[in-house]
């Protein structure tokens, strides 16, 4: 019973980690920028499906189908206007890095100010689904599962598009490569600015999905940036089934540490699963070694 | 001329400066300057958006629009400098110390919660500025009381909170209405380590059996395995001194996983409106830190002005401690009949205020009679203990079915 219990709760804990980091994991390991505003565009998402939910009346599930293309579309801009530019000056990838941390990390207090202008700084949560499943005999809530369902669909979803098609090729290219890229033929600056879109579509689809079963407030989203970031390390810069993979084996390590070690232990354990991943494959579980 | 001699020199001016102005600002003011910083923005927002910021508004609006605080025979409007101090320490200290040295304002209001409060503390206490720790709650009260001689509280203690509900407890168990089986969580930070601490020793102390005591990292948002570890140790009575986005997720998800022990207690945040706006009717049964006395007319009186102005509901636990503090602050200020800080401070000090919590005192420099328990009735969140005070309300148990 405990053991179901710590199970079925892992699975939802980690399909929602798999989630939040899947769209910084396209962000980072394809356009290669290391976005540090990427918890407040999920925010952001998450207070839109809250005023689209009480003030408007649009369920979450509907509320997906507006806010991912405008995040999608606003992401395709951000990165035109705001990150095309950096990546023409940086030199090496060491210096793009730093170049789009720095740059995103001002884009972080723009967007929270302006949640913060539009909805203050109290917590908001609302009920949607409330419905519970019982899998003998263990409870389990259905707007995670939900969460989960998402989390595994869109990242098959995506899989496929990166390995099955021609546009999912040039993707992976430009992550591998985007010098090598380019001689390929490959237009790297429409390539990234399209993973960069992407990314920012599913941390949007995070947002809404989160939002449902989660208290929040304008000032959370460094909470999802440093958990989206442990997972898209974990798993490998750039690499979906890793991220998935990786969100899941944290949920359940957290769980299952909770019910048989102590909940006050999870940060803990959380960071020494991290830690070892990083010593043992230092470019994450399904990392290129030396790549 | 050397440069130490200059710079002797300068700093010589400085002080000339810096010992004069306090003496100018008494001559001729304007306006009395208030400064504040709070946490409008990091991990302390929803706490200083619920409880602090709104209060402040109200205050300052409601005596503007009355002309003023009377000083003298003058009334003088209010001027407010206010900074964000983005939940941390540095920023809170710097922030202070610009409101104090840069904008040279009259009184420093606090910032939220114990660890700010605490930070800024020193620094007014060296600019010898008032301080009236209304959000900060510490069992190193008395200590802290007696190395900052401006330092009030207006909270009690963990320790005393701790007692509030372990001695309803062992009410309950006397009349027969649980045996004594607690399961208990706290959050890792020092409010909820003080709190779970005294918990603890005093339930052992009674004998209680404890049946599931552990901590959980602040910001925790996952509870299914805290909440389904004690479901099985099947517990009378649930405690868990949480802070407010935990206390929404345990309540969320005890509901969902269907955890409903005759006793549900949580900390921080019970009282807030958001409280009841998530969970409706749920809310009912539902204890928690704080609550009011509705037989009082200035409190109700209080909430609707709080409602309609901010166009929120107060918190039910701390935000009428805040405004009283306000009134506590304005009432000294007008009986000193001047703005000099340790005229002030003797007022409040001595004297017995008029406030929305009633006539307080604040002997000792804190004041003791805040509420320890409150309960959810009706949709209001009632004060029932301590049980053998005036207004308290009577407990009601078991806590009914979640919907």
């Amino acid at each position: 019973m405990a053991f179901l219990d710590a199970l079925l709760n892992g699975l939802t804990l980690g399909g929602m980690y798999a989630l939040v980091a899947m769209g910084l994991t396209l962000q980072y390991g394809v356009a290669r920028i290391m976005n540090l505003s990427y918890g407040e565009f999920l925010i952001a998402a998450a207070f839109s499906a809250y005023w689209l939910f009480q003030v408007q009346a649009i369920n979450p599930l509907l509320a997906l189908l507006l806010v991912v293309p405008v995040a999608f579309a606003a992401n395709w801009l951000i990165y035109q206007i705001m990150l095309h530019p950096l990546v023409k000056r940086s030199r090496n990838r060491g210096e793009l890095e730093v170049n789009s941390i720095l740059a995103t990390f001002g884009l972080l207090f723009v967007i929270q100010g302006l949640v913060l202008l539009l909805f203050g700084s109290n917590y908001f949560s609302y009920t949607y689904i409330s419905n519970v499943f019982i899998i003998s005999g263990s409870p389990i809530a259905a707007d995670r599962l939900l969460a989960v369902g998402v989390a595994v669909v869109l990242g098959t979803a995506l899989y496929l598009l990166l390995v099955r098609t021609r546009p999912g090729t040039a993707l992976r290219a430009v992550s591998v490569d985007p010098r090598a890229a380019q001689l390929a033929g490959i237009d790297v600056r429409a390539a990234s600015a399209m993973a960069f879109a992407l990314g920012g579509g599913l941390v949007a689809a995070s947002g809404v999905l989160v939002s449902m079963f989660t208290t929040f407030n304008a000032s959370m989203g460094v909470v999802f940036t440093m958990k989206a970031l442990i997972v898209v390390i974990m798993g490998g810069a750039g690499h979906l089934m890793g991220a998935l993979a990786a969100g899941l084996i944290l949920g359940l390590v957290e769980s299952f540490v909770a019910v048989y070690v102590a909940p006050g232990l999870t940060l803990a354990a959380t960071f020494a699963l991290f830690l070892i991943v990083l010593l043992v494959r230092p470019t994450g579980m399904m990392g290129r070694a030396g790549a | 001329m050397s440069s130490t001699s200059l710079t002797r020199t300068l700093l010589g001016i400085g002080a000339c400066v810096a010992l004069s102005v306090p003496a100018m600002a008494e001559e001729l003011p304007e306006s009395i300057r208030i400064g504040y910083a709070v946490s409008d923005t990091g991990l302390y927002a929803g706490g200083a958006g619920t409880t602090i910021t709104p209060n402040y508004k109200l205050w300052v609006e409601e005596v503007n629009q009355a002309g003023g605080i009377r000083v003298g025979d003058r009334q003088l409007p209010i001027e407010v400098v206010a900074y964000d101090d983005r939940s941390s320490s540095e920023e809170a200290v710097r922030a202070v110390e610009r409101l104090i040295n840069q904008d040279e304002v009259d009184f420093v209001l606090p910032p939220w919660g114990t660890a700010l409060n605490l930070a800024v503390a020193p620094v007014l206490n060296r600019a010898g500025y008032p301080h009236l720790a209304v959000t900060a709650v510490s069992d190193r009260q008395q200590d802290l009381m007696d190395r900052w001689p401006r330092l009030f509280f207006f909270l009690s203690t963990s320790s005393h909170y701790a007692e509030g509900i372990v001695t309803m407890l062992e009410e309950l168990r006397e009349s027969g209405e649980i045996e004594g089986r607690v399961a208990m969580v706290n959050v890792a930070d020092q409010f909820g380590i003080e709190l779970a601490n005294a918990a603890e020793a005093l339930l052992e102390e009674a004998g209680f059996e404890i049946v599931y005591n552990q901590s959980y990292p602040p910001g925790t948002q996952d509870m299914q395995g805290i909440i389904n570890s004690a479901r099985q140790r099947d517990p009378e009575a649930f405690l868990a001194f949480s802070y407010p986005p935990e206390t929404i997720a345990i309540t969320d998800q005890a509901q969902t996983l269907g955890f409903n022990p005759p006793l549900f207690y949580t900390a921080v945040g019970t009282a807030f409106p958001l409280y009841q706006d998530r969970f409706g009717d749920n809310v009912e049964g539902v204890l928690g830190i704080g609550g009011v006395d509705v037989g009082s007319e200035v409190m109700v009186d209080y909430i609707e002005r709080h409602t309609e102005l901010t166009g929120q509901a107060p918190d039910l636990w701390a935000s009428a401690p805040t405004y009283a503090s306000l009134e506590v602050l304005q009432q000294a200020i007008e009986r000193a009949g001047s703005i000099d800080h340790e005229q002030v401070v003797a007022e409040m000090e001595h004297g017995t205020f008029d406030t929305v919590l009633g006539e307080i005192t604040l002997d000792g420099r804190a004041y003791w009679e805040g509420w320890q328990v409150g309960q959810w009735q009706d949709g209001v969140f009632r004060a029932i203990g301590p049980s053998d005070r005036d207004g308290a309300t009577e407990i009601v148990l078991p806590k009914p079915a979640w919907q």
